[in-house]
């Protein structure tokens, strides 16, 4: 069985982020890259899964620039097998619809019959790359999971959405995102920092997944950012306290601002 | 009214600028994020309350740190001494209970059996110790002294091919704890030529007629097991002998010499914490309209000690790098024991003044880190003692 965690290389969470003026893209110099925190979780329940099922390999995908290889190496040292990283300047700016294409693409490449991710990054917070993933690969998807088992061919997954707890099930291959619940990740140990340096990591170009440059990058990109501010400080806060016309007091201040 | 002192996560930067290689720098990263997301949030509390925090040592163990320095026959990570040091030092920044809780187990309690013990007592004892799962102590001192050790009460002797050991030892760490599973102790095993013979004996935890007193009430290192431990006609089988027999004593000189370098790194980890905890504070503070990071007289206490926790740092990693090239270190271990700890009490009493009244309550930060760096100037060889050492090696005395 092999286990295909999709891993993003994302601006440490605790930093201020921004746009570059330029283009805006997000500045990823101004901030130290971390890996996306969430795609840790779906790491951790890739090196369970191999745990329990003994026979299984977990390889690690990610799609970044230079940097990205970081948290390759962060996931290889929690145990991952093996890491793929694409990495080409003509990416810089994809959208999701691009980098679903290109991870898609890769994933195919790697051959698969379970893919992981996070069910959103920290940074962007579309929430729609496991649904793109698996359109694109023709595949089931279970999202936001809090548990996954896998029995043969056939995974079961417990998705928790904010109205229900659903069990749901499928037949492998399939891409599931997790949700934090799921389990809680392993840090690294001296012995898995030292062996991540000699496992198999490979790169892969545009050029190696057969991709035209022209459909990915911030040039095709579907929608375009034509401007930003910065979100301004919170202003004066207004604290009303119960003294019996709270309610009162509350309708007034939205009415004041015309949202009542 | 919510305390100031809630914990944010992440300090601006990293405690270490020096150039670390990948793996060493991958293993202090990690340790920084498990300290400042599982410790920190605890430390107040275990504090407050003195229980050893078992499920904080248990995922130290998963991650392997208690068997960073042993190779991995013996269910280590085939790490190094200086990688432990690294670790310390960032499970110091934000607790020192949990950072002698490491350096203890494995300085103390597996270092002597690594460094000193048969092929049989290597494999009987290091994986446990290693894995984390049972913690080792070392029990060298005596309420009559601990600075004397050459005055050792502790009497073993072999009747019927068993060790019986009688005597009292104080203040040992982690030898109370639910999953402490050896105490080494010294004893006076007989005399040659007027002189003492000292030795080192394996006590498995437990062992008849061995006791543990309560834990003591100690001044800091609320969370670290503390206790007197008494040996009432203990036996163990006669390979329990540690080492050659009559070289205990100096067998424990010199796994000291290397323990100095680990409680430098934990020195400097709590002087480096006061540093962290200093500068959020003084960001955050307003006095006369401004915040009081703005003053100069401010400023400058936290300039120094930033400068303190980092030659302090330097002094651990030369002494630390020396050991690791098979050169002698044991000045350089002693000069880095001694500045550190005495860095880490300056340092706490300088970020206690910063703080303010803030500063003299038991939950902010600084105030355990006040309370916790006294100690380091008197366990493992007081300050007098480095001093001396020190100037031994200078040719006085
Ligand atoms: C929390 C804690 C944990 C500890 N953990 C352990 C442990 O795990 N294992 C263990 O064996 N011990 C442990 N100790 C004991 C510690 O190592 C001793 O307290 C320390 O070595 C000093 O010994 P002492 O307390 O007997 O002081 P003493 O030796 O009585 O010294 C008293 C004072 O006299 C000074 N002095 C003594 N001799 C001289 C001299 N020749 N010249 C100048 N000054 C001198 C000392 O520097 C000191 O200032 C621990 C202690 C504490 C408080």
């Amino acid at each position: 069985m092999k286990i295909v965690v999709c891993v993003k290389q994302v601006p440490d969470t605790w930093s201020e982020k921004r746009l570059d003026p330029a283009d805006q893209t997000l500045d990823r110099a101004a901030a130290d890259g971390v890996i996306d925190e969430l795609d840790t979780y779906a790491v951790e329940e890739a090196l369970k899964l191999k745990e329990s099922l003994g026979d299984a390999t977990v390889v690690v995908l990610a799609m970044g620039p230079a940097g990205a290889a970081e948290s390759l190496r962060k996931a290889l040292s929690m145990g991952a097998d093996e890491a793929v990283h694409i990495v080409d300047d003509a990416l810089h700016g994809s959208d999701a619809l691009a980098t679903s294409l290109v991870l898609a693409k890769a994933i195919e490449q790697i051959g698969y019959d379970l893919v992981l991710l996070g069910s959103e990054s920290t940074d962007a917070r579309m929430g729609v790359m496991a649904a793109m993933l698996a359109e694109r690969l023709g595949v089931p998807q279970a999202t936001l999971a809090s548990g996954v088992a896998v029995d043969g061919t056939s995974l079961r997954v417990t998705r928790m959405t904010s109205a229900a707890q659903e069990e749901v099930a499928a037949t492998l291959p399939a891409v599931v995102s997790v949700l934090e619940k799921i389990n809680e990740p392993r840090y690294p140990s001296f012995k898995g920092i030292m062996a991540a340096k000699s496992k198999p990591t490979s790169t892969l170009s545009l050029a190696d997944l057969g991709i035209d440059a022209s459909s990915v990058g911030l040039a095709a990109a579907a929608t375009k950012v034509l401007d930003s501010t910065a979100r301004p400080p919170r202003g004066e806060r207004t604290i009303i306290k119960d003294d019996g016309d709270a309610g009162a007091r509350i309708a007034d201040f939205l009415a004041s601002r015309k949202l009542l | 009214m919510a305390s100031p002192f809630t914990y944010t996560a992440r300090s601006s930067s990293s405690s270490s600028d020096y150039p670390l290689d990948d793996e060493h720098e991958a293993l202090r990263s990690t340790v920084e994020e498990f300290a400042r997301d599982v410790v920190a949030p605890r430390a107040a509390a275990m504090d407050e309350d003195g229980a050893f925090p078992y499920d904080i040592v248990g995922s130290m163990a998963k991650m392997g740190l208690f068997g960073l320095p042993f190779p991995e026959q013996y269910g280590g990570m085939g790490g190094d001494f200086f990688a432990l040091c690294l670790a310390i030092e960032e499970l110091a920044r934000v607790d020192s209970s949990v950072a002698i809780t490491l350096e203890a187990a494995v300085s103390l309690g597996a270092m002597p059996i690594y460094r000193f013990g048969s092929e049989e007592q290597r494999t009987e004892w290091l994986p446990r110790l290693a894995s984390g799962e049972t913690l080792g102590a070392f029990g060298l001192t005596e309420p009559g002294g601990g600075t004397d050790a050459g005055a050792t009460r502790t009497r073993a002797s072999v009747y019927d091919g068993q060790w019986v050991i009688d005597g009292t030892k104080a203040f040992i760490t982690n030898a109370g704890t639910d999953i402490t599973s050896v105490i080494t102790v010294t004893a006076v095993t007989g005399e040659s030529g007027g002189r003492k013979e000292i030795s080192s004996l394996i006590v498995p935890v437990p062992s008849e007629g061995l006791s543990v007193a309560p834990k003591y009430s100690k001044v800091g290192w609320h969370a670290s097991d503390t206790r007197e431990v008494s040996l009432d006609g203990v036996r163990v089988p006669e390979q329990n002998l540690l080492g050659e027999r009559g070289r205990g004593y100096a067998n424990f000189l010199s796994i000291l010499d290397e323990g100095r370098i680990a409680i430098a790194a934990l020195a400097v980890g709590l002087a480096q914490g006061c540093v962290d905890e200093s500068v959020k504070y003084a960001k955050q503070r307003t006095a006369f309209g401004q915040s009081i990071g703005n003053f100069q007289a401010i400023q400058f206490k936290i300039a120094d000690m930033a400068m303190r926790a980092h030659t302090a740092r330097l002094a651990y990693y030369d002494a630390a790098a020396r050991m690791a090239a098979g050169l002698p270190f044991k000045t350089q271990a002693a000069m880095a024991k001694l500045h550190a700890s005495e860095i880490a009490v300056t340092n706490a009493r300088e970020a206690t003044q910063i703080h303010g009244g803030y500063g003299f309550m038991n939950e902010t930060p600084v105030a355990r880190f006040w309370r916790d760096a006294k100690i380091l100037e008197i366990g493992e060889g007081t300050s007098e003692v480095q001093r001396m050492l020190i100037a031994r090696e200078l040719g006085l005395g």
